[in-house]
C-alpha cells in the first residue's frame, strides 16, 4: 500500500464522512461548515491527481465564495436548530432506501466491468495551469466569453428577484 | 489507482447528495446537497481526464487530454451563477412565507 | 303429378288470415265483422276438410311437400303435410266443432268491448291454425310447432280477462305445465334424430329405420313422448292446470280443453302407434297412468260444486280412458272416443255456458236448480249429452267407451274392473250435475230468477247440432258383436294402424263375453244414474263445508298443495337464496366492488399529486432507479 493509496483512502473517508455529517446536522450553519470540509477533501483529491489549477479554483470559488454566500443567507434568516422543520419519518426512510438502492445498482453495474483502467496520479502535465490556459483561450474561447455574459445575466437576475417593491 | 475507485467515490458522494435532497425539508440544505452532487461529478470528470492521459502516454501520442478539466472549470462557472440566482429566490420565498420549509410550496396540489 | 290434395295448405292458412285480419284490425273492426270473419274462415276450412275427407275415403292419401324448412347436411326437415285417414278425421273434428264454437262465441261474448271481441276471435283463429298444423304435420317438428302454438293460445285465452290476477295465474300454470311436458317431447325428438337421423313420420315408421332402434331406444323415446302427452292432455302428474283453466271463457273451455287441444297427446301417440306397439313397457305405463288419472279425476268430480269444474275433471277422467285405450293397443277405440268425446263434451260445456249466461254469471250449482222450466232447448240437449257421457246405449259414448273397456278386459281384467267403477262414478257425478242444475226447485236469488231465459239462436243452434252428433255419432263404430262389418271407423282407419296390428297378437273375445261385459258396465252406470237422479232432484241447498273423506275429495286430494310444498316452495326458497346471496352479495358485490376499488385506487393515487416538490423528486429518483435496473440487468 503506497503512500498515494493511503492518502487517497484518507481523503475519501473524509469526504464521505463529512457529507454524511452534513446531512445529519440539525443546525444549518453546522451543515454548511461540514460541506466546506467536503470541498477541502475534494480539492485534496484534485491535488493528488495533479490538477493544480482546479484544486485552487475549487477552494476559491466553492468554499470561498459560494459557501460564504450560503452563510450570509442563513444568518440573514436567523435559522437555528429549533426552527428546523422535521420531515415525515416514512418519507425519510423511503428516500434513504431508494438512494441506497440507486448506489447499489450503479456500483454493481460497475463491478461487472472487467477492464483495468489505471489513472495517472501525481504526474502529468494535463492539469498544469499553463496548458489549461493555452487550451482555454484558443479552443474554448467562445464559451469563455459567453460565460461572462452568463455572469452578467445572473447578476441582473439576482438583483431583480431580490428587489423589494 | 484504478478508475473504479474514483467512480465508486464519486457515486457515493452523488448518492449522499440525492439522499440529502430527499430527506431534508430546509430549502437551503437541499440547495447545498445539489452543490455536493455537482462536485461529485467534477471529481469524476477530472479522474477520467487523468485516465485518458494515462492511456495517451501508453500509446505515446502527444494530444492534449485535459478537455475534461476545462469542462469542470465551466461547471464551476455555471454553479456560481446558479447559486446566486437560487439564493435570491430562496430569500424571496422567506420574505413571503417567513419559512424555508419546502412543504409549504404545494401550489401544484391536485 | 299434381295431387289435388296439394291445396291442403289452404286449410290452416285460412284461420291464419283470420287471425291477422282480426288481430291487426281489432281497433277498427266492429263486433259483427270481427265475428263474421272469425267464423267464416273456419267454415271455409271445414268445407275444405270435407273435400279432403272424401278424397281420402276414396283412397287418395298424400304427403304434400311445400318447402324445405331446415336443410343441413345430415338432417333434412321439410315443411310437409301428411293427409291420410287419421289427419283428415281430426281435421273434420277440429274445423267442424271449431266452427260451431265460433258461432256460439259471437253471442256468448257479445258483452265485451269491440277491441277485446276482435282480440278473442283473433286468438281463437290462431288456435285453430296451430291445431291444424299439429294434426297435418308430416314430421315431429311441424307437429311440435303446432304443439307449442296451441299451448301459447291456451295461455292467451285462459288469461283473456287479464285484469284478474287469479285468471292470469291459472294461465301461467297451464303454460308452465305444458312446457314441462314439451321438454319430454323435445328430448324424444332429439333422441330420434340421433338414432334414426330423420323426423319424418314415413321415414321413421319404415321397417329399415325401426331396425336401427334398440328396445331401450324405443322405450325411452316413447316414454318421453308420453311425458309430453301428459302435459298437453292433462294426465297424472301434469293435470292440475286443466281445472284451473276454467278461468277462461266457456267457449274456450269447450274448444280447447274439451274437444281439441287436450286430444293432441292422443293424436300424437296414435300417429306413433308402431313405436308404442314395439314398447310394451311404455304401453303398460300409459295404461296405468290413464286409469289412475281416470279414477282420481272422477272421485274429485263427485264433490265439486262449480259446474265448470265438474266438467273439467270429467274431461281429465275421459282423457284417462283414451290413454287406457292407447295403452292396451286399442288405437281405433281411443280415436273413436276422441271423436265422441269432442261431440258430447263440447255440447256439455256449451250447455253449461248457456246456463251460466242465463244465471248472469253464477257458476255454483248449489244456487241453481229447476232450470228445466225456463230453458227447454238447453235442458234437452244437456240431458242428451249427459246420457252420452254416461255410456247409455245407443248414444255415442256407449260405443266408444265400450270398445275401450273390451280391449282393456282382454289385456287385464283388473283394468277393466277399475274402468267399470270409473264409468259408474262418471254417470253418478254427471247426473248429480244434471239434477242439481235442472231439476228440483230454484235455489238462487230473486233477481237471478227474473233473469232466467232461454239463450239466443246463435247459442242454441250449435247446441242442437252437437246434440245430434252426440246421439248418432257412435253409429260409425258399431262393434262386430252387433253387426258384422258395422265398424266403419275401424275400416277407415285401418291403413294407419296396419303396422301395429300386424305385430300385435289379437286376443279375440267371444261374443258372449262381450255381451256380458257390456251388460255389466251399462247396468252399473244405469244404477248410478238413477240413484243420482233421485238424490239430486230433491237436493236441499246447503252451504256447509264437507267433512271427512268428502272433504279430501272436495279439496282435490290436496294435490295442488302437495305440488306447492314439494316443488314450488323449494324453488321459491332457492330463488330467494339466489337473490339474496348470489345476486346481491356476489354479483352486485363484484360490480359495486369494481366501482369501489376504482374509487379507492383513484383516491390513493390522488395523494401522489400532493404539490410537494420533495415527493416529486422522490418519484424521479425511483423512476431513474427502475430505468437503471431495466437497462443494466434485464
Amino acid at each position: 500500500m503506497s503512500i498515494t493509496t493511503l492518502i487517497f483512502y484518507l481523503l475519501s473517508v473524509m469526504a464521505a464522512g463529512s457529507a454524511i455529517m452534513m446531512l445529519l446536522s440539525k443546525n444549518p450553519v453546522k451543515s454548511i461548515l461540514w460541506l466546506i470540509v467536503v470541498f477541502f477533501a475534494i480539492s485534496g483529491h484534485y491535488v493528488l491527481l495533479n490538477a493544480q489549477f482546479l484544486a485552487v479554483v475549487n477552494i476559491i470559488v466553492y468554499a470561498g465564495a459560494i459557501m460564504v454566500l450560503f452563510l450570509f443567507v442563513v444568518m440573514l434568516m436567523n435559522l437555528n436548530a429549533e426552527s428546523e422543520p422535521a420531515k415525515n419519518y416514512r418519507m425519510q426512510l423511503i428516500g434513504i432506501i431508494s438512494g441506497g438502492s440507486l448506489l447499489l445498482i450503479l456500483v454493481s453495474a460497475l463491478m461487472q466491468m472487467n477492464a483495468q483502467q489505471p489513472v495517472q496520479m501525481k504526474i502529468g502535465d494535463a492539469g498544469l495551469i499553463a496548458n489549461l490556459g493555452k487550451t482555454l483561450f484558443t479552443n474554448y474561447v467562445v464559451p469563455f466569453e459567453i460565460s461572462s455574459v452568463l455572469f452578467l445575466s445572473a447578476m441582473i437576475g439576482a438583483v431583480v428577484i431580490g428587489k423589494k417593491d | 489507482m484504478d478508475i473504479k475507485a474514483y467512480i465508486i467515490l464519486s457515486l457515493t458522494l452523488f448518492t449522499i447528495g440525492i439522499i440529502g435532497v430527499l430527506i431534508r425539508r430546509n430549502a437551503i440544505i437541499i440547495f447545498m446537497c445539489i452543490e455536493l452532487m455537482l462536485n461529485a461529478v467534477n471529481l469524476l470528470l477530472v479522474a477520467f481526464s487523468k485516465m485518458h492521459a494515462a492511456s495517451a502516454v501508453a500509446k505515446a501520442s502527444p494530444d492534449f487530454v485535459g478537455d475534461a478539466q476545462i469542462f469542470v472549470f465551466f461547471i464551476m462557472v455555471v454553479a456560481a451563477a446558479e447559486v446566486s440566482v437560487g439564493l435570491a429566490i430562496i430569500v424571496m420565498l422567506y420574505r413571503n412565507t417567513h419559512s424555508v420549509d419546502v412543504n409549504f410550496l404545494n401550489r401544484l396540489k391536485n | 303429378m299434381n295431387n289435388v290434395l296439394q291445396i291442403a295448405w289452404l286449410i290452416p292458412v285460412l284461420p291464419l288470415i283470420g287471425f291477422i285480419i282480426n288481430g291487426a284490425g281489432r281497433n277498427i273492426l266492429s263486433k259483427g265483422i270481427a265475428g263474421f270473419i272469425g267464423s267464416s274462415v273456419v267454415l271455409a276450412s271445414f268445407l275444405l276438410s270435407i273435400y279432403v275427407f272424401i278424397q281420402v275415403a276414396n283412397g287418395n292419401t298424400h304427403v304434400a311437400h311445400y318447402f324445405n324448412f331446415i336443410n343441413i347436411e345430415t338432417l333434412k326437415i321439410a315443411f310437409d303435410f301428411k293427409i291420410d285417414q287419421l289427419s283428415s278425421l281430426f281435421l273434420l273434428i277440429i274445423t267442424g266443432v271449431g266452427f260451431l264454437i265460433h258461432v256460439y262465441s259471437t253471442s256468448y261474448m257479445h258483452n265485451e268491448p269491440a277491441k277485446d271481441f276482435a282480440k278473442y276471435f283473433a286468438y281463437l283463429n290462431l288456435f285453430v291454425f296451430s291445431m291444424l298444423l299439429l294434426v297435418m304435420g308430416a314430421n315431429y317438428v311441424i307437429m311440435f310447432i303446432g304443439w307449442e302454438g296451441v299451448g301459447l293460445c291456451s295461455y292467451l285465452l285462459i288469461g283473456y280477462w287479464f285484469k284478474n290476477n287469479d285468471y292470469t295465474d291459472a294461465a301461467k300454470k297451464a303454460f308452465v305445465m305444458n312446457r314441462i311436458g314439451d321438454l319430454g317431447f323435445l328430448l324424444a325428438v332429439f333422441w330420434l334424430i340421433s338414432k334414426v337421423g330423420t323426423v319424418s313420420f314415413d321415414e321413421i315408421f319404415a321397417a329399415e329405420s325401426l331396425q336401427k332402434l334398440s328396445t331401450t331406444d324405443i322405450t325411452g323415446i316413447t316414454l318421453l313422448l308420453f311425458v309430453g302427452a301428459t302435459g298437453k292432455s292433462a294426465q297424472i302428474p301434469l293435470y292440475t292446470w286443466l281445472p284451473d283453466a276454467m278461468a277462461g271463457p266457456t267457449p274456450v273451455s269447450a274448444l280447447i280443453h274439451a274437444a281439441t287441444m287436450v286430444t293432441a297427446g292422443i293424436y300424437m301417440i296414435a300417429r306413433s302407434n308402431i313405436l308404442y306397439t314395439m314398447a310394451p313397457v311404455t304401453q303398460a305405463v300409459v295404461a296405468i297412468t290413464g286409469i289412475a288419472t281416470a279414477v282420481l279425476a272422477a272421485t274429485i268430480a263427485l264433490k265439486q260444486n262449480d259446474i265448470k269444474k265438474v266438467l273439467a275433471y270429467s274431461t281429465v277422467s275421459q282423457l284417462g280412458y283414451m290413454f287406457v285405450g292407447l295403452g292396451v293397443g286399442a288405437y281405433t277405440g281411443a280415436v273413436f272416443h276422441v271423436m265422441t268425446h269432442a261431440f258430447f263434451k263440447a255440447l256439455l260445456f256449451l250447455g253449461a255456458g248457456s246456463v251460466i249466461h242465463a244465471m248472469g254469471g253464477e257458476q255454483d250449482m248449489r244456487n241453481m236448480g229447476g232450470l228445466k222450466k225456463h230453458m227447454n232447448i238447453t235442458h234437452l240437449t244437456f240431458l242428451l249429452g249427459c246420457l252420452a257421457i254416461a255410456g247409455m246405449p245407443p248414444f255415442s259414448g256407449f260405443f266408444s267407451k265400450d270398445e275401450i273397456l273390451a280391449a282393456a278386459f282382454s289385456n287385464s281384467p283388473v283394468l277393466w274392473g277399475i274402468g267399470v267403477i270409473t264409468a259408474m262414478m262418471t254417470a253418478f257425478y254427471m247426473f248429480r250435475l244434471y239434477g242439481m242444475t235442472f231439476l228440483g226447485k230454484f235455489r238462487g236469488t230473486h233477481e237471478q230468477e227474473h233473469h232466467l231465459h232461454e239463450s239466443p239462436v246463435a247459442i242454441t243452434i250449435p247446441l242442437i247440432i252437437l246434440a245430434i252428433l252426440a246421439v248418432f255419432g257412435g253409429l260409425v263404430g258399431i262393434p262386430e258383436v252387433f253387426m258384422h262389418g258395422g265398424h266403419k271407423l275401424e275400416a277407415f282407419l285401418e291403413p294407419v294402424f296396419a303396422q301395429s296390428n300386424a305385430i300385435t297378437v289379437k286376443h279375440s273375445l267371444s261374443h258372449s263375453t262381450e255381451y256380458m261385459l257390456m251388460a255389466v258396465s251399462v247396468t252399473g252406470a244405469l244404477i248410478a244414474l238413477i240413484y243420482a237422479w233421485n238424490k239430486y232432484s230433491k237436493y236441499q241447498k246447503t252451504m256447509a263445508e264437507p267433512t271427512g273423506f268428502a272433504k279430501i275429495l272436495a279439496n282435490k286430494w290436496y294435490v295442488d298443495e302437495l305440488y306447492n310444498g314439494m316443488i314450488i316452495s323449494p324453488l321459491k326458497s332457492l330463488s330467494v337464496f339466489f337473490n339474496n346471496i348470489i345476486e346481491k352479495k356476489v354479483i352486485d358485490g363484484m360490480v359495486n366492488g369494481t366501482g369501489k376499488a376504482v374509487n379507492y385506487g383513484s383516491r390513493q393515487l390522488r395523494w401522489l399529486q400532493s404539490g410537494q416538490v420533495g415527493a416529486y423528486i422522490l418519484l424521479i429518483v425511483i423512476g431513474i432507479l427502475i430505468l437503471f435496473i431495466i437497462q443494466l440487468f434485464l
